[in-house]
């Protein structure tokens, strides 16, 4: 750890404590017992063993998926805020494959169904960005929008030709036991998380060892020189960039169904998407980083649940502990790209 | 004179970083006249206006204002003490019309609005956008903007800089006209011939000092400003010495039109802003497209220092490793297969940073943290390094002091020697002549060739389309 | 006749549905015309929808409207601080802005009034006839009878002509938008005035989530402005940043809604999730067409 990784940890830490602090404050004068509130998220998320693999790490995977494609993307500059729509498309893709795979080997089918959610996260973005290209359409607003229309199609997709055969519920029935992701134990993490693992560690290679990871951070720090000077052919490293991001967020989308839903439904992600961004800028787009980042915050979305379970806060509380957390980091840099020797959040360190 | 002199500035120090832009520069500017401020690029000339206008306070020194002494906060409190500036750059607004630019000039207050009519009313377009108006006009759009808020003292920065000579004519006589009207005017240039068109007196200033404290300009000569600006051995530009260097010229390289480039020429490209001659170099160095069919290019490498080093040519968030990378990230020297040895591209680079003497603490510095001579020399040293048969400068010592001016100057010479074709474009139509063998014109996107040896006056016509 | 009363109750409903979406479009308007691109106006449209939705509860229609005001200019001025006071990215502070309404909402709203609880009963606006003009024949009673912010609504767009074009610090807020350099070289305070066009924006937003409770919806529900924040965005664009484009954009927006309504009314069979998805994807291909020939000011986002 070099003093350049420094600041941005203790950067990183304080925002969180801030934010830990604003939501006790806030807990406090909203007449809920702060410390009986506080303690019961920190059982939820690392109160057992079975809390920190089963709640904590399962509710990680995702997060991690999202974060990791969100680096790429911030990386070069083109903010995908669509992880969102992507993640629930490509959860009904998967659970699509998943009901047709039934015969197949085990390996065979599971890897179709994250084959196909990949592929979906990645057309779903694909629009934007030909938005995007051709006609210059800013990626924020078009792959936020699409977030919804994501919704909507899950929506349909689970009160239409997914639902499940009883046509009760608003769900899809679940995928054969051949689409399954195996788990760990007893507990309920999958093996996604080696997955997760894996792709960190290659992305980090990427950034720092290929042509392409520098030619990303090129483009994301200086897109004329990059252009002009490093001949790089920014529309299509944007373009790749934010298919990359979609395709990832689509791969956390069929994660959740093939390992722990095994199913679709609606509501599928509690902000899954939008916590992403708050676990790519923490870890300061550094692949490693956002597995840290990524274990935090589904400790917090973990600790949510446990919170409102056993002291009353509503779960959804956490964002607002997120929030102040973007905002936080967001403003130290500012001032210190303004006052001190400092290096923004989109760009990285080693 | 029994008035007090209508601006004076005494003694003035300023320094930025640890460059000291003045050492104790006197100007004074006395009502009625006007008062040509003259140096060589990077004497000082626009800091001290800047001063005078409230941008910087000043480390030292003392300024006044119809005698009495102020102290500056801001540009406002300049516009206040009803003094006025005309930018270097062009300040106006590209989406807003002639009117509405002058109107921002002029300023919230009521009292404004009588001057803003005035001046509104000499427009000659005002309904038309700014990014539409030529250069010539959009320069005028700046001088009425300086006028809308009532001046009663003028600060001209390089006024002509983006002008031709013809256009120089009409800028001046409105200049004299402001002076004849009562009003009091500091003309910053570095061209002779406009302080005799246009100066009553003349001020010079040399590294930050005034060597020459406003004599009238009938007393002076070419002769003894060029030394005053110069120093001892100062002289006026010269055409390149043709006899340097005959017969190491190579192969051909390009070709614009029906002009020849061949390695080892030292080519200077002459024009007028705005005339086609940033894209057909550019089209050259192969960053951009050119019509069908006029420029070709043998294949090879082609170095390319861009005008703006800090968003084209650099990345100054990055390293100088990472920007010596920058655009030969597969070069096999530190790449193979896609992967980057950064420990190679280091050493490769601190190589570099020895042989070009570029001051910096180590090849992992940010390119930020470099001066703007240090950074220009890095563009240059990465052009070179990929040993390009071609290499295409624009403005190279644009914003560098006189040493770092002429040490690029030296080396774009090295390049020409050592075999490289070099095309160099200035807006310094004394820089293209001195450093250029060959002088090429570009006058509405059309390429010609001025003829050996020729002088200002020459190229200045051609640059106008005058005689073709 | 029924072809006119058909007509009739949908022009009135897509005026309607179009009146959040114009108070809204028309505050982004006057902050981007400044330079600053806020995505928190969501978060300023719900949290003023609660406020509105709990004051309304408490004191009627108009303390509802005031309290959202002032929330969106609460929200806003957070905003503001953060991306302009401090000059971080613009783009993830108005991200990270709507995230924390949507959670402050859902959770000031599911602690006081639980999950599945009561819906709060509120006083809503109701309708307001002009005299004279309502007895228009077809677009009277559809232009005319409209509850009061809908004139709100329509007063803002001359007033917002007017001040941005003919009045010299329109003209000053314009220029922070072309090219900040220039305005405070021209000695416009461009951050002070970049700040205040938010805050402006802001009560605006507010407003409009007063409006969605008040005189559309008639209650509270957690994300009710379901991205018409977002859409606001693209109605500023699709308006090419002038006042009667952006009424017209929200007009076009209110009818894509009110065409939901009008489909399911004439029996057409397509699942409700289209028209669901209907207005996003209007945005998106309004967007494309619009985007390429806009002018943006040209340094929106810096």
């Amino acid at each position: 750890m070099t003093r350049r990784h420094l600041l941005p940890l203790v950067t990183g830490a304080g925002a969180l404590a801030a934010g830990f602090v604003l939501l006790g404050l806030g807990l406090a004068l909203a007449g809920y017992d702060a410390p009986l509130a506080m303690s019961a998220l920190w059982r939820g998320a690392f109160g057992s063993w079975d809390a920190f693999i089963s709640a904590t790490l399962v509710r990680a995977i995702p997060l991690i998926c999202i974060g990791l494609g969100l680096a790429i993307a911030f990386r070069a500059g083109a903010l995908n805020i669509g992880g969102e729509g992507q993640f629930l498309v490509a959860a009904i893709a998967a659970t699509w494959v998943g009901l047709q795979v039934g015969g197949w080997p085990a390996p065979l089918a599971v890897t179709a169904v994250l084959a196909a959610a990949m592929l979906a996260g990645a057309l779903w973005i694909a629009f934007p960005v030909l938005l995007k290209l051709k006609f210059g359409v800013l990626e924020v607003i078009s792959t936020l929008l699409l977030n919804f229309v994501g919704e909507a199609l899950v929506s349909y997709a689970v009160t239409g030709p997914l639902q499940e055969a009883r046509h009760v519920y608003p769900a899809s029935d679940p995928i054969s036991v051949a689409a399954r992701l195996p788990v760990f134990g007893g507990s309920r993490l999958h093996w996604g998380v080696v997955l997760a693992g894996i792709i960190a560690t290659l992305l980090w290679l990427g950034f720092t060892r290929t042509a392409w990871g520098f030619r990303l951070r090129a483009v994301g720090l200086g897109s004329r020189a990059a252009a002009t000077s490093g001949r790089i052919p920014v529309r299509r490293v944007l373009g790749s960039a934010l298919l990359w991001s979609g395709a990832l967020a689509g791969l956390a989308g069929g994660l959740e169904v093939s390992g722990v839903t095994y199913n679709l439904y609606q509501n599928l992600s509690p902000g899954y998407g939008f916590t992403a961004i708050a676990v790519a800028l923490l870890a300061r787009l550094h692949p490693f980083g956002v597995l840290a980042t990524g274990v935090f915050f589904g400790a917090l979305e973990a600790g949510a649940q446990g919170m409102q379970r056993d002291a009353g806060v509503p779960a959804v509380t956490v964002s607002v502990v997120e929030a102040t957390v973007i905002l936080i980091v967001l403003l130290v840099e500012a001032r210190a790209r303004s006052g001190w020797r400092f290096r923004p959040a989109t760009e990285l360190a080693p | 004179m029994s008035e007090a002199p209508a601006l004076e500035l005494r003694g003035i120090v300023k320094s930025f970083g640890s460059v000291q832009a003045l050492r104790g520069a006197d100007f004074v500017l006395a009502p009625g006249e006007v008062h040509a401020l003259l140096g060589e690029n990077g004497a000082g000339k626009s800091s001290l206006l800047h001063v005078a206008n409230g941008m910087f306070p000043p480390d030292g020194g003392e300024i006044r204002v119809n005698g009495q002494r102020v102290v500056l906060h801001s540009p406002g409190d300049a516009r206040s003490l009803q003094i006025g500036m005309v930018h270097q750059h062009f300040t106006s607004i590209a989406a807003l019309t002639v009117a509405e630019n002058i109107a921002l000039s002029a300023g919230s207050h009521a009292a404004r609005q009588g001057a803003f009519k005035r001046v509104s009313e000499r427009a000659l377009a005002p309904k038309l956008r700014a990014d539409e108006l030529s250069v010539a006009l959009r320069q005028r759009l700046e001088l009425l903007k300086a006028l809308a808020t009532g001046p009663r003292i003028l600060l001209l920065d390089e006024p002509s800089a983006a002008l031709a000579p013809s256009e120089i004519e009409a800028l001046l006589a409105e200049v004299r006209q402001f002076a004849r009207e009562g009003g009091s005017v500091a003309l910053v240039t570095h061209k002779l011939p406009e302080v005799f068109a246009a100066a009553d007196r003349v001020t010079v200033l040399r590294q930050g000092e005034t060597v020459l404290h406003g004599e009238p300009v009938s007393t002076q000569t070419d002769v003894t400003l060029a030394e005053a600006m110069l120093g001892a051995s100062g002289r006026g530009a010269t055409p390149h010495d043709q006899n340097r260097r005959a017969g190491q010229v190579g192969a051909e390289v390009a070709r614009i039109d029906d002009i020849v480039i061949r390695s080892g020429e030292l080519i200077g490209v002459a024009a007028v802003e705005g005339n086609g001659q940033r894209e057909l170099l550019r089209a050259v160095a192969g960053v951009e497209r050119p019509g069908p069919g006029r420029v070709r290019v043998t294949p090879g490498t082609v170095g390319f220092i861009p005008e703006d080093r800090t968003t084209e040519g650099l990345i100054p968030e990055l390293s100088i490793t990472e920007n010596f990378v920058l655009g030969r990230d597969h070069d096999p020297l530190w790449s193979r297969r896609g992967r980057i040895d950064w420990g190679a591209a280091r050493r490769h680079t601190s190589t570099i940073i020895q042989e070009f003497e570029i001051r910096a603490s180590g090849p992992d510095a940010a390119v930020r943290t470099l001066s703007g001579g240090n950074q220009q020399k890095l563009v240059l040293a990465r052009a070179l390094h990929a040993r390009p048969s071609i290499l295409v400068a624009e403005n190279p010592t644009r914003g560098l002091d006189i040493r770092a001016t002429a040490e690029l100057r030296r080396r774009l010479q090295e390049a020409a020697d050592a075999g490289v074709a070099v095309l160099v474009y200035s807006a310094d139509l004394d820089e293209v002549i001195e450093l250029g063998e060959r002088v090429l014109v570009v006058y509405r996107g059309r390429v010609s060739e001025a003829p050996a040896g020729a002088d200002r006056q020459t190229v200045g016509r051609l640059m106008l389309g005058v005689g073709t | 006749m029924n072809a006119a009363l058909l007509a009739t109750g949908f022009l009135a409903a897509a005026i309607r549905i179009s009146t959040p979406l114009l108070l809204a479009a028309t505050g982004e308007l006057i902050n981007e015309r400044a330079g600053v691109i806020n995505l928190g106006i969501e978060g300023g449209m719900l949290a003023g929808a609660l406020a509105a939705a709990i004051a309304a509860a408490i004191a009627g229609p108009w303390l509802g409207v005031l309290a959202a005001l002032g929330t969106g200019m609460l929200v806003s001025a957070l905003f503001a601080a953060v991306a302009i006071g401090a000059r971080a990215n613009q783009i993830i502070t108005g991200t990270a802005i709507t995230l924390g309404s949507v959670g402050l909402t859902g959770a000031i709203y599911r602690s006081a009034f639980g999950v599945s609880g009561p819906a709060l009963s509120i006083p809503t606006f109701q309708a307001a006839r002009l005299p004279l003009l309502h007895a228009i024949p077809v677009l009277g009673p559809a232009l005319f009878e409209q509850p009061v912010l809908t004139y709100v609504g329509w007063l803002l767009i001359p007033l917002a002509g007017w001040f941005l074009f003919r009045s010299w610090w329109g003209l000053a807020l314009r220029a922070c938008g072309e090219s900040p350099v220039a305005a405070r070289a021209a000695g416009v305070p461009v951050e002070r005035v970049r700040m205040l066009a938010t805050v402006a924006g802001g009560a605006l937003a507010g407003l409009a989530g007063a409006t969605l409770v008040l005189a559309q919806v008639g209650t509270f529900a957690e994300r009710m402005t379901a991205g018409r924040g977002f859409i606001a965005i693209a109605i500023v664009v699709l308006g090419r940043w002038r006042p009667l484009g952006v009424l017209l954009a929200a007009l076009l927006f209110g009818a894509a809604g009110a065409l939901q309504f009008a489909l399911q009314a004439m029996g057409l069979a397509a699942p409700y999730q289209l028209f669901l998805a209907l207005p996003y994807l209007v945005a998106l291909v309004a967007l494309a067409g619009a985007t390429r020939k806009a002018r943006a000011p040209a340094a929106l986002g810096e």
